[in-house]
């Protein structure tokens, strides 16, 4: 996928959350969808499990409008969390611009987060893709967790964060961070057509 | 009854953006090739949007164009009080002839059709004939033709079978250029940032932002300091409608005194500035500035390919040059469809006139067209007022003609000068002509009624009528000679009744020729006829001694020939029933004298019209043939219409006594 074309003067960006199971992707997204005006905002598109896990993938287009004469849309994604799905994350990985890993900080789940790091690594791998040539940010979420059940930003970071990419505590609940990251990986995504970096 | 259009109402002061601008294409191409295009225009969106502006720019666009147009813009409202006034006078038939002479109709608000039967019939007919007839209809409604209730099936088809377009509400960009632009006009500034801050609000409808920017404009005159986007914000109590979205409004701080809090802005507009920010400065700033460029263009039917092109480059030489020329050459590509559309309203509506790659087209184009519509035929420069001779047979004529160059189109419009051939109608017509010519900006259409004819059955036949017609509608000044060959001509009489009513109420000049009063002429209809008559007939009669004296000296010196007193004297004492036989005589004299190579003298002349000496009449009857002889002149008579011998003149005077 193109993300910036001249010709027709749009801007494409697909934006893939990425995580392990119940970490809070999907509620990133409901978050997004709850704050973009409606004249903004696609129909969200969540396949979901009768217990509100994401079965398949969650779909949001956002449309920015026009952006220094470019139509500009967003394509906001996530992949089913739970290892057994790993066929669907790949697919949803294709093409993708960039990628918010959501963390779940809860200190038991550790070895998900980094088992899902390693996934995210290996399906890229599969697209051709260099995890370190892709804009990627971090997102800890469930920062509003009791203390004693989460780890701290340092030990996120020293245990996840080994790229030292961008990160940020978030509340996806409550929202906070949530737009934080957006933005970050927005920047990242949108600075690489400075660098003239085909997407 | 019929609205004024605004003046303030135009394409240029109209916003343009994503939501609107299939609407303004639209509209614009009506405006400029009107009952050509969408047929009818059906313009819908919710109140404040733009569709009054649009239906009046539409107006003033085609008015602009083409001033000749009849354009009407009501509202359902005022349409029907008339219908009904018309009604309730007896003028029922009155009011549907005038409305189908309507070259534009505008009509606003036809939502309001709900439920009145008798309009709706009423509109049915009418839109039927005006679109048979060519014209255009454009109407604005706030719901599609479908879901205004209780609608008449026929009227949906036809609403719906021309174009149908909707004005969305316009998206944050045009909210700003909309608060920009206003602010502008009314000479208000704002630091930067809070029109921004009051249009990342999500108005539905312009009138709501107007109303916005009156109370920012207010408040800002009132406390006479600058207006911050935060104080913005607050005075129109932006945050509660941006907190409408769900969730919550992010509340930072707050710390102040009472009732004082700082509120954030909405996330997402926080968070589009940001993304605009990065876009602006991740798509290089040349490139952002051409894409705007072609957003502009492209919303005004500009092809761009141009500018798109460069866009496919790495690194442009110039782009803003490159842009600035882009920009010349859609001025000029106007200029040239505003020119053509004079001569030809056809022939503006090309593409070429479109697409600033095809320039040299365009110019082509329209020097085509200017060349084909090059003025209509104008007077002979050889007939002008100073070589008219006058005399007491023709000064009345003459005077009426001065009075008619004084005021050219009041005083007697049309002028009809009748007279025998060769009295010196077509030298007068064309004198006229030649003098209304040169008044600035005149255009003056001065022709034979058969070239006028030729000229009709040419575009007929080359399915040019707009452009005939817009040649002529563009002269201001119509003379015609022989007016007596229209008999018969019924579609040339038409066309000439329409340019007539035309010139009439435009008070332009209208001057015809004939030989004798037009309700003595043959085959000329009675409506053209009272038309003649209703300006002022005069008549030229044969040319008396005073004419014919002073155009036999202009003949003289015109060829040179030393002016002799007593032939002047001897020639203008024979009876001549027109100037064109008087120059006729006058020139078998002056070839006579060249054959024989003898100066011009009475005598000569004498000789060569009375048949000459004796001797010679026996010598010229040795040459008789077959009954034509050949003149030393140089004519050719014939024998039988000749009186060669006469009785002396002492005979002839008793003969008349008797």
């Amino acid at each position: 996928m193109s993300l910036v074309n001249f010709t027709t003067r749009e801007i494409t960006c697909k934006i893939v959350y990425y995580g392990p199971g119940r970490s809070g992707k999907t509620t990133n997204l409901h978050y997004i969808y709850g704050r973009v005006p409606e004249s903004r905002r696609g129909r969200m598109v969540s396949l979901a499990t009768q217990t509100d896990r994401t079965l398949f993938f969650d779909f949001l287009p956002i449309d920015l409008g026009q952006i220094s004469g470019f139509t500009t849309r967003f394509q906001l994604y996530t992949v089913p969390g739970q290892v057994y799905y790993n066929a669907t994350r790949r697919l949803v990985l294709q093409g993708a611009d960039g990628v918010v890993f959501v963390a779940d900080s809860q200190a038991r789940q550790l070895d998900e987060n980094l088992e899902s790091l390693q996934n995210l690594q290996a399906n890229l791998l599969e697209h051709g893709i260099d995890i370190r040539s892709l804009p990627v940010v971090m997102q800890y979420n469930k920062q509003d967790l009791p203390r004693e059940l989460i780890l701290q930003l340092i030990e996120l970071d020293d245990a996840l964060n080994f790229r030292g990419v961008p990160s940020f505590p978030a509340d996806a609940l409550h929202g906070n961070g949530v737009f934080e990251t957006l933005k970050a990986i927005t920047e990242l995504v949108l600075r690489r057509l400075a660098q003239g970096a085909p997407a | 009854m019929t609205t004024a259009l605004n003046p303030k109402f135009t394409f240029e002061t109209f916003v343009v953006g994503a939501a609107n601008r299939l609407a303004v294409t639209a509209a614009r191409t009506v405006a400029e090739s009107p009952g050509s295009a969408y047929n009818p225009l059906f313009i819908y969106s919710g109140s404040g949007l733009g569709k009054t502006h649009l239906l009046m720019a539409i107006g003033a666009n085609a008015k602009r164009l083409a001033p000749a147009l009849n354009v009407e813009y009501l509202t359902l409202d005022e349409y029907v009080e008339a219908f009904h006034a018309a009604i309730a006078a007896g003028q029922g038939d009155a009011f549907r002839r005038r409305f189908q002479t309507v070259d534009i109709l505008l009509i606003d608000d036809v939502q309001f059709l709900t439920n009145r039967r008798e309009m709706q019939a009423e509109l049915l007919r009418l839109s039927e004939a005006l679109q048979t007839a060519g014209r255009q209809i454009v109407l604005t409604s706030d719901r599609p033709p479908i879901e205004i209730e209780a609608l008449d099936e026929r009227l949906i088809s036809r609403f719906s079978g021309g174009l149908v377009v909707d004005i969305g509400a316009p998206d944050y960009e045009t909210r700003v250029a909309i608060l920009r632009r206003k602010s502008e006009e009314r000479g208000a500034e704002f630091p930067p940032g809070v029109l921004e801050s009051v249009a990342a609000a999500e108005f539905t409808n312009v009138r709501e932002l107007m109303g916005v920017l009156n109370r920012l404009v207010a408040y800002q005159a009132v406390n006479e300091t600058p207006l911050t986007a935060e104080a913005a914000q607050e005075l129109l109590g932006l945050e509660q409608r941006a907190g409408q979205g769900g969730g919550k409004a992010v509340a930072a701080g707050g710390g102040g005194r009472g009732g004082e809090r700082i509120v954030s802005p909405d996330e997402f507009a926080a968070f589009l500035t940001d993304v605009t920010v990065t876009v602006g400065k991740a798509v290089e700033a040349w490139r952002a500035r051409i894409a705007e460029a072609i957003l502009r263009w492209e919303g005004e039917g500009y092809r761009t390919r141009r500018l798109e092109s460069l866009l496919e480059q790495e690194t442009p030489l110039a782009p803003d040059e490159e842009i600035a020329s882009f920009a010349r050459d859609v001025e000029r590509l106007r200029a040239l469809e505003a020119e053509v559309a004079q001569f030809d309203p056809q022939s503006a509506g090309q593409s070429v006139f479109r697409d600033p790659e095809r320039l040299a087209e365009a110019e082509e184009t329209a020097s085509r067209v200017r060349a084909g519509a090059a003025p209509p035929p104008g007077p002979s420069a050889a007939l002008p007022f100073s070589t008219f001779a006058i005399g007491a047979s023709n000064q009345l004529a003459v005077n009426v003609a001065r009075e008619v160059l004084e005021e050219p189109g009041r005083r007697y419009n049309p002028l009809v000068v009748l007279g025998k051939s060769g009295v010196g109608k077509s030298h007068l017509l064309n004198a006229l002509g030649i003098e209304l010519a040169q008044q600035p900006g005149a255009i003056v259409a001065c022709l034979s009624t058969q070239a006028f004819i030729d000229e009709l059955i040419g575009a007929i036949d080359g399915n040019r009528m707009e452009w005939w017609r817009a040649r002529y509608r563009r002269a201001t000044a119509l003379l015609l000679d022989d007016i007596h060959l229209l008999g018969g001509k019924d579609r040339t009489q038409e066309e000439l009744f329409n340019l007539f009513n035309l010139f009439h109420d435009l008070e332009r000049q209208l001057v015809f020729t004939g030989p004798a009063h037009p309700k003595t002429l043959p085959g000329l209809e009675p409506r053209i006829v009272s038309r003649l008559e209703g300006g002022l007939v005069v008549e030229l009669v044969e040319p008396d001694r005073d004419v014919r004296r002073a155009v036999i000296r202009r003949t003289l010196w015109a060829q040179d020939v030393p002016e002799d007193p007593a032939l002047i004297d001897y020639l203008a004492d024979r009876p001549a029933d027109s100037v064109r036989s008087l120059a006729g005589l006058l020139q078998r004299v002056v070839s006579a004298a060249a054959a024989q190579d003898v100066p011009v003298s009475a005598g000569l002349a004498r000789e060569v019209l009375e048949g000459g000496t004796a001797a010679e009449r026996r010598r010229t009857v040795g040459f008789r043939t077959s009954g034509i002889v050949v003149s030393s002149a140089g004519g050719v008579r014939s024998r039988e219409k000749i009186v060669w011998d006469w009785a002396s003149p002492g005979d002839r005077v008793i003969e008349d006594l008797r």
